[in-house]
């Protein structure tokens, strides 16, 4: 061990290594933020951002979507993974911005309910494919009118979150479905004339069952039954040889005819929900900092005008109540309010009674839809769903949904009378997967008292029973606990409302489940009763020497008795 | 004609409360007007079937001064067919099928455990355990207003024994012979009362009845011949009395003019489940009680009082809880209590003691002391309790 003193660093010598991270740089190594943990995982984001692009896309271009998920494994740990959407398409300058650059997007800046939110996930997919395989992501992109589809391969240089275009040429190409009935028959082929293909390579894993990419579609089209989803898996024989031999000499990436065919989920509506209506932020959802650089950036020249016209349910008037709490000139300019004068804004904006942020911007599902959601899902004895009121947290509006499903014994082999309640998670439409337990929709399910609804229910956990548990929540601004989007923050103001629709749907479950009850009950005592009728007319044919006929007649007339009043206790 | 006659004649040998007799035929048409009943229930009415008969409990009783024992009040249980019922209801109508086929029309007779095993050919109707048969005998008994013995019923449980200066004049079963059985021959054995006891007949020089609780000091009293020296005619009940036993005393009583006096252990279940229950009757059988019933018993001992003047304070056992509840019931719900003051008395001394004693306590001052000295002394004092 020689010693030997570190050269102490000087200032100049830190400032040499001292330089900007690109958010690139930083998810590389924190993919695990964006939901690329694992390679089962990263398949299931990839999909989900992909899915979830495309219908942000339709909605807004009011296109009913319809859209294909195709996944090929090339290699023992590789898949290609295809979403194709009939979509707006995507004007050419701005397809190498969406799919390579982190933080590109349209919905980020709005308060607006929409699937997608940051601008992250997809060009994360397209990063997460260029380490692990070194492959380009692929885009083909037609929009409606043009006389060919741009195809653009792009890869993102992470040092500068920018960019490299590999490839850009124009090609023949238009989205093409191919709807499968559940006996495996094709039926018509669908062939839009615009829409969008992307196309990433990746190192992943293929899982069945639950929190996989089938489980997500499946989930997806429940709650968007406006969708049309089509979804194929072509997997490799395990231990064989790294590709399946081509039957035909022709292109690699054309499936081999034997391969397994597509799934489609119908639609079951065909109309978009109405289209959610972007909003103002509301003042008391905003905290200082933003509120100061919004101040900075209006084009208001007055602080009045500022406040009245950049937030909602702000008037003039209340614009001026603020103004003289905050001991500040209504005719002040915004951009010159001073840090101390903000707090004081600040301070006076929240001690200002101020109406409650519109909540016609949210797009619910609907009872109705809901339950049509469920009934496709599974075969069940009672079904209800229930809307909530929107309501807000911090500012931004939010409405929860809430579905429930008592599905028949026996029917779903995991529905198991002793199995925790399955529970279905969304947020503005997209099915939750992961982290269950960190997100506020379990913690709401598992504080409701469930025995009273006539659940079993161990004590702080998720009920026990047959019972399959669907909570939505739509919202401006869904809080996540992180960037992968896979469970929702805890306000309480969002766990008391999911809190308030389980009640009420566990209220309806209680009413059924006692019907039930009683009905069996009936059954029971009926059976019981039955059972010794025949004694009594035997006895009363011994003692009174009737004859057979007479007999037979007792019993039937004691079975009428039986049914006209159950030979109750009354 | 000669069976009215001959029934006319029973009666009045019986004297006082004379057990009416029905015969076969009459129990066999009861049966069928309650079956009829029901079936015009059913099938005319088109309603809910039921039965009634009298509520057997204590609650349901009166102490009736002038007859001497507990007479049932007017109380009735209804039993309506309802899913809570079904079962039992089903199973009284085929009880009483089998009554009316198999013992009353073929005049056999059945123990109430053979019952209880004929209904396992019933199938779901079955009776799992004898209690449930025995409370349904009870009730149609109840119902008919006949006891069961003249059904055909038999007890299992043995009547009791008789020692003493009495010659029974009984029949052989099948030639309806005459056989006497002279009761103070029978060396250091007993003649046991048969479970029926109507058609018996007596002779007797006795001067009283003595009835004892225990076999062990009934035997004592036997082996020493106490019945030549006291005149008496001995009876052992081995707890409480049964039916036939309650029924032969009453007869022998009745029939020759004869004090009766009753010797148990000295505590609550003595007083006022073995003596209460042989001269007034009980709660349980309440229809049926005046013929099972000894009003002219009196009661001899052992009273709190004997264990203080004989000494005996060290030869007791502390009231046990269920002693003093049993005790405390009494003096709140039984009517026979309630009119007694002397047992009011004797029972609140009984719980200031704390302490109950047995009969064979006096074996404390030698072994024949109970029949050298108590019973002697007791007798010839003639403080007797009612």
């Amino acid at each position: 061990m020689a010693k030997r003193t570190p050269t102490a660093e000087t200032a100049e010598t830190m400032a040499r290594k001292q330089r900007d991270i690109s958010v690139s740089e930083f998810f590389l190594k924190n993919r695990h933020l964006l939901g690329f943990d694992n390679p089962r995982k990263a398949l299931l984001t990839t999909v989900k951002e992909a899915v979830d692009n495309a219908l942000d896309a339709c909605e807004e271009a009011g296109i009913i979507p319809e859209i294909s998920v195709d996944i090929q494994q090339i290699g023992p740990n590789r898949f290609s993974v295809a979403i194709t959407d009939n979509g707006p398409g995507i004007v050419r300058a701005q397809i190498p911005k969406i799919f390579a650059k982190l933080l590109y997007g349209s919905k980020f800046h709005r308060l607006r309910m929409s699937r997608g939110q940051q601008g992250i996930g997809i060009s994360a997919a397209g990063m997460y494919g260029q380490l692990t395989t070194g492959r380009a992501t692929k885009i083909l992109s037609r929009t409606a009118g043009a006389k060919q589809a741009h195809h653009i391969e792009v890869q993102i240089d992470t040092r500068k979150n920018t960019p490299t275009i590999l490839k850009d040429v124009m090609i023949e190409w238009r989205p093409e479905f191919q709807p499968t009935g559940t006996d495996g028959s094709p039926g018509e082929q669908v062939v839009s004339a615009h829409g969008t293909c992307v196309e990433i390579e990746m190192e992943a894993a293929y899982f069945r069952g639950a929190r996989s990419v089938e489980e997500y579609l499946k989930q997806c089209a429940i709650v968007n039954p406006h969708l049309q989803l089509h979804f194929r898996a072509q997997l490799l024989k395990k231990e064989g040889t790294a590709e399946e031999p081509a039957p035909t000499a022709g292109e690699p990436a054309t499936p081999p005819a034997a391969g397994s065919p597509w799934t489609t989920f119908f639609r079951g509506v065909n109309h978009l929900p109405p289209p959610p209506v972007e909003i103002k932020p509301h003042p008391h959802g905003v905290e200082l900092g933003l509120l100061m650089q919004m101040m900075k950036d209006t084009p208001a020249r007055t602080l009045r005008a500022a406040l009245s016209q950049d937030f909602s349910r702000v008037s003039g008037k209340v614009a001026l109540d603020i103004c003289e709490r905050a001991g500040l000139d209504p005719r002040a300019n915004p951009s010159r309010i001073a840090h101390r004068e903000s707090e004081a804004l600040f301070k006076a904006i929240n001690e200002t009674k101020l109406m409650r942020p519109p909540t016609d911007c949210l797009s619910p599902i609907g009872e109705e839809q809901l339950l049509a959601g469920l009934r496709k899902e599974m075969t069940a004895d009672f079904l209800t769903a229930v809307t909530r009121p929107p309501t807000v947290y911090r500012g931004n509006p939010f409405q929860v949904e809430v579905g429930l499903a008592y599905v028949r014994p026996g029917d779903q082999a995991d529905l198991g009378a002793d199995e925790p309640a399955r529970v279905m998670r969304f947020a503005n439409r997209v099915p939750l997967l992961h982290m269950a337990g960190a997100c506020s929709i379990t913690k709401a399910i598992a504080g409701v008292n469930w025995k009273s609804y006539g659940l079993a229910q161990p004590r702080g956990s998720l009920p026990t029973g047959p019972v399959v548990i669907m909570v939505h929540m739509a919202s401006v601004w869904v809080p996540f606990t992180s960037e992968s989007k896979e469970a929702i923050a805890h306000y309480p103001e969002i766990i008391r409302e999911i809190t308030f629709g389980l009640q009420e749907c566990g209220r309806q479950l209680a009413v059924f489940l006692h019907k039930r009850r009683r009905l069996a009950e009936q059954d029971r005592k009926r059976s019981y009763i039955a059972l010794y009728i025949p004694h009594l007319a035997l006895g009363l044919k011994d003692i009174l020497d009737l004859s057979d006929k007479d007999e037979a007649r007792v019993v039937s007339s004691l079975n009428d008795l039986l049914e006209r009043t159950h030979l109750e206790t009354t | 004609m000669a069976t009215k006659v001959k029934k006319k004649k029973t009666e009045k040998e019986a004297g006082g409360e004379t057990l009416k007799l029905v015969d076969k035929q009459e129990a066999g048409q009861r049966i069928v007007g309650i079956s009829r009943d029901i079936h015009n229930d059913i099938v005319k009415k088109h309603r809910k079937p039921s039965m009634r008969f009298p509520v057997r409990a204590l609650s349901n009783v009166r102490y009736d001064l002038k007859r001497g024992h507990f007479e049932i009040r007017g109380k009735m249980a209804t039993r309506t067919l309802t899913y809570n019922t079904v079962k039992t209801f089903a199973q009284s109508v085929r009880l009483m099928a089998t009554t009316k086929k198999d013992l009353l029309d073929k005049n056999d007779i059945a123990g109430k455990r053979e019952i209880y095993y004929n209904s396992k050919s019933w199938g779901e109707c079955r009776f799992d355990e004898q209690p449930e048969s025995d409370t349904l005998l009870d009730d149609m008994e109840a119902m008919l207003g006949i006891n069961r013995e003249q059904l055909g019923y038999i007890p299992e449980e043995r009547g009791g024994d008789v020692t003493g200066p009495l010659t029974v004049l009984d029949q052989n079963p099948v030639t309806g012979e005459t056989i006497k059985i002279n009761c103070a021959k029978l060396g250091s054995g007993a003649w046991s009362i048969p479970s029926r006891v109507e058609h018996l007949r007596f002779e007797s020089k006795a001067a009283l009845i003595l009835v004892i609780e225990t076999a062990s000091l009934f035997q004592r009293l036997v082996h020493h011949v106490f019945y030549e020296k006291a005149n008496c005619i001995l009876v052992s009940m081995s707890g409480v009395p049964t039916r036939a036993c309650r029924r032969f005393i009453r007869r022998l009583a009745d029939d020759q003019k004869l004090p009766v006096l009753v010797f148990t252990d000295g505590d609550p279940y003595g007083y006022c489940n073995i003596y209460r229950t042989l001269k007034v009757g009980s709660g349980q059988a309440a229809h049926i009680n005046r013929y099972f019933c000894v009003p002219q018993a009196r009661y001899l001992g052992v009273t709190p009082q004997d264990i203080i003047d004989y000494k005996l304070e060290d030869a007791t056992h502390p009231l046990e809880e269920a002693d003093i509840k049993r005790a405390k019931d009494a003096l709140k719900n039984d009517p026979f209590i309630q009119h007694h003051k002397e047992w009011q008395n004797t029972l609140n001394q009984m719980l200031k003691m704390g302490v109950r004693i047995e009969q064979q306590a006096f074996a404390k001052h030698g072994l024949n002391f109970v029949l050298d000295h108590y019973l002697p002394e007791k007798l010839k004092k003639k403080q007797f309790l009612p």
